[in-house]
């Protein structure tokens, strides 16, 4: 027959020797493999005190973003949820009224903005989409919690802190 | 009268003895599994227990607290006091056998010496011989009790892998008797020790070979730990069982490898003989100290030995094991017998 692949290895039919029916000699050599790693460099990680860097391309938690002056970015458009292969994206529009210049950049602001973390792939379709630069994906991850409800983030959860009042807060969400 | 009275001192220093080696054993136990799993992580690259205390050292204690606290349940179709005695007997049997290891020499204490074995029967080996089979029974009730097919099945391989290799372990020990001319564990010891002796590993390397086996058989532990065989019997005899009930019997494999690995080195590495150590130059005491230290690294070493081949060598098939202990062992531990009656027949 011929083989499909060149990887092919033909099953060694053989009757085993007497030294493999002895299983001794086999077994000592297996027992020589294992010792040989108490000496081997473990590559385990040791987590909460050690993490590994993320690369920089990766897409962890969403936030939504404010100007220079402190003010929401966000319009509430809904392209984002368009965009949302997971349909984790839901948002609910408001009217600025007179008095809100300094909380929303523009006319049009998101009273209400949930992601379900449950549901978002984390593709980063939304950052994409966003014409306001108002959602961003940063370098964590959602952390577990008991029940599902704590997975669905309010806007509370994922506006980063104000530029100008909550200067230290930014600079530690930062990380620096 | 004087038939009748009793030493109460004796009486106080054995119950004292008991009492410590039973606790030591324990402990040893405890940290046996904390042993396992560190010596499992080191041959597979991994750093193993490492929370609970420095360098994971309380983790034992953490097991057994885990253990005593989960919910002791007994299955509603389960013989109720044969569920109960199951690991009861186990670990009694286990415990037993330590009464007549020589754990050391003699030791000078309130002006009293004090021999550090709690019985020094004259049946010795034929005593350890019973108590092992006895320790079937704990795997056999279990089994039975649960009332569980899984732990029937594993309860029965337990029984017929016990049967079939304490038949070559008997026959490999004859070899040695004939060597030693007596049952005595204490004095095979001391016909081990001393200038002019060796261990009775040098003369009995194939008899040492077969007890090694048997005893890994014995103890159930891999490649013959097929009672326990996870991934075919879901968890084995002890299947049913939960809470500290479970803990008995895990905890009874470890003792059981505790002793067997003492008895080892007692029959066939000198006991508590430290070679180009003469305790004659010596006082009793530190002699006696030096000796324990000794026998304990030993036992530690073939502990060591038992879960290093744990971590390599793959389970048995059921008709494999039944092969080598009935075609292979118990042939050769008959012609271990035979060469050696020869060899000391032509010496006389």
């Amino acid at each position: 027959m011929q083989a499909l692949t060149n990887r092919v290895i033909a099953v060694n039919r053989k009757p085993i020797t007497f030294v493999e029916s002895l299983y001794l000699w086999n077994i000592l050599k297996g027992m020589m493999t294992t010792f040989s790693h108490i000496f081997k460099k473990k590559p385990t990680i040791y987590y909460p005190e050690v993490k590994r860097p993320f690369s920089p391309v990766f897409r962890g938690l969403h936030v939504l973003n404010r100007d220079e002056e402190g003010r929401e970015r966000c319009t509430a458009c809904g392209l984002c949820a368009v965009a949302c292969p997971a349909e984790a994206i839901t948002m609910e529009a408001a009217e600025r009224v007179e008095g809100e210049e300094m909380l929303y950049r523009e006319e049009k602001y998101a009273a209400k903005y949930e992601i379900n973390m449950l549901r978002c792939i984390f593709c980063g379709l939304c950052e994409e989409a966003c014409p306001k630069d108002a959602i961003y994906l940063s370098e964590t991850f959602a952390p577990a919690n008991f029940n599902r409800r704590g997975f669905i983030y309010g806007k509370p959860d994922l506006l980063i802190p104000n530029p100008l009042s909550q200067a230290a807060d930014l600079a530690l969400a930062k990380g620096n | 009268m004087t038939l009748l009275s009793i030493d109460t001192a004796l009486v106080i220093e054995k119950l004292i003895l008991i009492a410590v080696i039973i606790f030591a054993s324990l402990g040893i136990a405890l940290y046996t599994t904390f042993a396992e799993r560190k010596v499992a992580a080191i041959l597979q690259d991994r750093p193993g227990p490492n929370r609970a205390g420095p360098f994971g050292l309380l983790q034992p204690f953490a097991d057994g607290l885990k253990l005593i606290a989960k919910e002791e349940i007994i299955p509603s179709g389960a013989n109720k006091w044969l569920f109960i005695l199951g690991p009861g007997l186990a670990m009694t049997a286990a415990l037993m056998t330590c009464a007549v290891i020589p754990w050391g020499d003699k030791v000078e204490l309130f002006g009293r010496t004090i021999a550090l074995q709690v019985a020094d029967i004259n049946i010795g080996f034929l005593y350890i011989f019973g108590v092992v089979s006895l320790g079937v029974y704990g795997v056999m009730i279990g089994g039975w009790a649960s009332n569980n097919k899984f732990s029937l099945l594993a309860a029965l391989r337990g029984a017929s892998q016990a049967i079939s290799y304490e038949l070559a372990m008997g026959l490999s020990m004859i070899a040695l008797l004939m060597m030693t001319g007596t049952l005595q564990l204490g004095e095979i010891v001391k016909q081990q020790t001393g200038p002019g002796h060796h261990w009775n590993v040098i003369y009995q390397p194939l008899g040492f070979l077969i007890f090694l086996v048997c005893a890994f058989a014995e103890c159930n532990r891999t490649p013959f730990d097929l009672p326990e065989a996870e991934n075919e019997l879901n968890f084995g005899y002890h299947q049913e069982y939960s809470s500290m009930k479970l803990g008995f019997y895990l905890f009874s494999e470890y003792i059981n490898m505790f002793i067997s690995s003492a008895v080892m080195a007692t029959l066939f590495f000198g006991g508590y003989d430290l070679p180009f150590f003469n305790p004659a130059n010596h006082t009793p005491n530190f002699a006696a100290t030096i000796g324990i230290i000794t026998l304990m690294a030993k036992v530690v070493m073939f502990i060591f030995f038992f879960m290093w081949v744990r971590w390599t060598v793959p389970r048995f098939r059921y008709d494999q094991l039944m092969n080598l202990g009935w075609k292979s062992m118990i042939p050769l531990a008959l012609v271990n017998m035979l060469v050696t009656a020869v060899v000391i027949l032509m010496r006389h």
